[in-house]
């Protein structure tokens, strides 16, 4: 066991892959002989030759049909899109192209495709690179969604995501890369997309979130376990689609729940967990599902971030409220 | 706008590649391609045939038995010539459209009309049919054929992808962005522009200052040539050189062909009165690619009416023949559909198709 840092454990993944498949290829804006402006690809072309780990001209769209045309000729890419607020520049070649690649053509063509990018606030960033555009992107049929939250998930997932058969939008939240580190394996191992985790187990309420969000949660539960509330924490792990066994599951033992995410209250997921639990469990609830968001605005300029963005204390508040009700 | 010097020695290198003359005489020999009589029929051939699938489609769609179609007379020479340059291992990523080039690239008739209904097994392209579904969206299949040709140049296969647009298309930033990411890969990528001179009905000086659309190659530093697109030796000897470069790892080009379209943009509804007058209708279709190429054949004594009129009334039975296949494939259904979401479905997705087979089977 090594301890790594997210951006670790993601280089790790994709070197994996990289030695495990000889058509996997890992390709963007910077990612080669920079090995990528966060440094996640780092040493890989190096190790794997120009290739199989290249730098791409500077247009996300024609990163995105690359990848779709290199599926068809039997490729696995690992596509990086610099900062996931440039995604809209490649919206097309994501959710209108690869993701219907399959059912287009009626299950004969496939798109095998990764696409990684980092998102998520509290780094200052300038504008259009933190935004939480996972809504957009679930709410596009035919992609899966994966935000990890830890380095150990962010490598087990990220080797399901290029082992995928089908397109997987994998975001990396900015201020997870170096946060902390924790034990990672150095051999290989896989986590299942599509499968939650619950990372605290508790009796009064349940806290759904990814992300992020779910440190704060987990800090949250810590200060609310002090006022006797005991929170169940439960880390999404893949947001599209949604684990919602593991959310019924939790909600009908604590029979109250909270859904934290780092978007804006429009912006998706949030949204749709709140109706799985009241088309599924709402006679197991006390009290009505709540969420803790930011507001409904453009994602702040870097000096408003830190009121913008939700934290623990929020996640406290809004959980007394429905133990409260 | 008064242009520069530069630019204009840029703009006048890009003249007009013709082999054969409006009157189907051979004007350009030394560019003569090397074609067998029998190919040359097979030329006159596909493209007598295209022409009455064409109208039989205008008229099925009209009686409501066709669905979505886009006419192609007037563009034979650009779709047939381009098309009879290429190999069976070539990638063809077509727009909608192009509906001959991928026929003769393997695409049964019956699955064409399959697609022109909606139906998905329009798209299940056949076992070793390298065709991609027809491109709705104007100019993803430009990027994605940057792609594919990369991926044929890192299996060492010896093929080019080709992919076609329109006027209109080349003003999509996709169409930059493919022929861009070809020429920095030096990838066997071949653009074609079939100049129709509208993009439903906008005409194309109004797309672009530039006086060709061949000359936007030079932006990306790839080959551009630009085609008489109703001489179908020029556009088959354009697109076969093309390939060869491909092949030689000498980059991808850029063909613009001037065409026209005689018909619609599409049969929804679209009438072209309002955009263009009878006396350009009736100066293109002077140019027309069936009667110069005709004539041209019967200066050689290869080609008769008796041999038209045969491959006629063979278009008008396969056609028959293809849309009583196509009508015999099974009904649509929903639980289809949601099986060709993903390889494995999950749980939302098995729910709902729980619930279609239910409502499908009543």
């Amino acid at each position: 066991m090594a301890q790594m840092t997210m951006i670790q454990a993601i280089t790790d993944a994709m070197r994996n892959e990289l030695k495990n498949d000889e058509k996997v290829l890992v390709f963007g804006e910077d990612v080669g002989q920079n090995g990528g402006v966060f440094r996640a690809t780092e040493g890989l072309q190096k190790e794997f030759g120009e290739d199989r780990v290249f730098d791409t001209p500077l247009a996300e769209s024609g990163i995105g049909g690359l990848a779709s045309g290199l599926s068809v000729t039997g490729f696995r890419s690992v596509m990086e899109i610099q900062f996931f607020g440039f995604v809209f520049e490649t919206f097309d070649a994501i959710a209108a192209q690869m993701a219907r690649i399959r059912y287009r053509s009626g299950g004969v063509y496939n798109a095998p495709v990764t696409i990684r990018s980092p998102f998520g606030g509290g780094v200052k960033t300038p504008e259009l690179h933190a935004d939480s555009l996972e809504g957009l992107m679930a709410q596009s049929p035919g992609l899966k969604v994966v935000i990890p939250s830890s380095p150990y998930d962010a490598k087990g997932l990220l080797i399901s995501a290029i082992r995928d058969n089908d397109p997987v939008v994998f975001l990396e939240h900015m201020k997870l890369y170096r946060s902390f580190r924790e034990e990672v394996p150095e051999e290989e191992y896989t986590l299942p997309l599509g499968k939650a985790e619950v990372k605290r187990e508790g009796s009064d309420i349940t806290i759904v979130t990814y992300g992020a969000m779910v440190h704060a949660s987990l800090k949250a539960a810590e200060a609310l376990e002090k006022d006797g509330i005991s929170a169940e924490v439960i880390d999404l792990r893949t947001v599209s689609p949604i684990d919602i066994e593991t959310i019924i599951q939790s909600v009908e033992k604590t029979n109250r729940a909270i859904v934290v995410q780092e978007a804006q209250k429009q912006a998706g997921i949030a949204a749709s967990v709140v109706a799985e639990i009241n088309e599924r469990a709402i006679l197991s609830l006390e009290a009505p599902v709540l969420r803790v968001t930011a507001p409904d605005t453009v994602f702040p300029f870097a000096s408003a971030e830190d009121v913008w963005l939700p934290n623990h204390k929020d996640v406290v508040a809004k959980a007394k409220q429905v133990i409260e009700f | 706008m008064e242009k520069t010097k530069e630019l204009q020695q840029i703009e006048d290198q890009f003249q007009t590649f013709q082999i054969l003359d409006e009157e189907g005489k051979i004007v350009n020999e030394e560019a003569m391609p090397e074609l067998s009589d029998e190919e040359m029929k097979e030329l006159m051939t596909r493209m007598v045939y295209t022409r009455i699938w064409d109208q039989r489609a205008i008229s099925l769609n009209r009686q409501g038995r066709l669905g979505f179609y886009a006419p192609v007379a007037g563009q034979e020479a650009s779709m047939i010539g381009s098309q009879f340059a290429l190999e069976t291992q070539d990638w063809i990523l077509p727009g909608y459209r192009d509906i001959p080039q991928i026929h003769y690239h393997g695409v049964p008739l019956d699955q064409a009309f399959l697609w022109s209904r909606g139906h998905f097994m329009g798209g299940q392209m056949p076992e070793g049919v390298r065709v991609m579904m027809p491109q709705i969206i104007i100019g993803a299949q430009i990027t994605q054929t940057a792609g594919v040709a990369m991926g044929l140049k890192k299996n060492k296969e010896d093929a080019v992808a080709i992919t076609y647009t329109g006027d209109g298309g080349a003003s999509q930033g996709d169409f930059y962005e493919g022929m861009n990411f070809a020429g920095a890969f030096n990838s066997p990528a071949i653009f074609v522009v079939q100049n129709n001179r509208f993009a439903i009905s906008v005409p194309v000086e109004k797309q672009s200052a530039a006086r060709t659309i061949a000359q936007k190659a030079v932006a990306a530093g790839i080959h551009g040539v630009q085609v008489d697109g109703m001489d179908i030796l020029a556009v088959y000897a354009a697109t076969k050189e093309a390939r060869k470069r491909g092949l030689e790892d000498n980059g991808p080009t850029l063909i613009e062909t001037l065409t026209y379209r005689y018909g619609p943009h599409t049969m929804a509804g679209d009438d072209p009165t309002r955009y263009r007058t009878s006396d350009e209708d009736d100066a293109w279709e002077k140019k027309d690619p069936l009667v110069r190429f005709r004539k041209f054949l019967e200066s050689k004594d290869l080609w008769t009416e008796e041999e038209e009129e045969k491959i006629v009334e063979q278009a008008k039975e396969d056609i028959k023949a293809a849309i009583k296949k196509a009508d015999g494939a099974p009904k649509q259904k929903v639980t289809d559909l949601i099986g060709n979401m993903g390889e494995d479905l999950p749980a939302n997705l098995k729910e709902q198709l729980e619930y279609y087979k239910e409502k499908e089977s009543k």
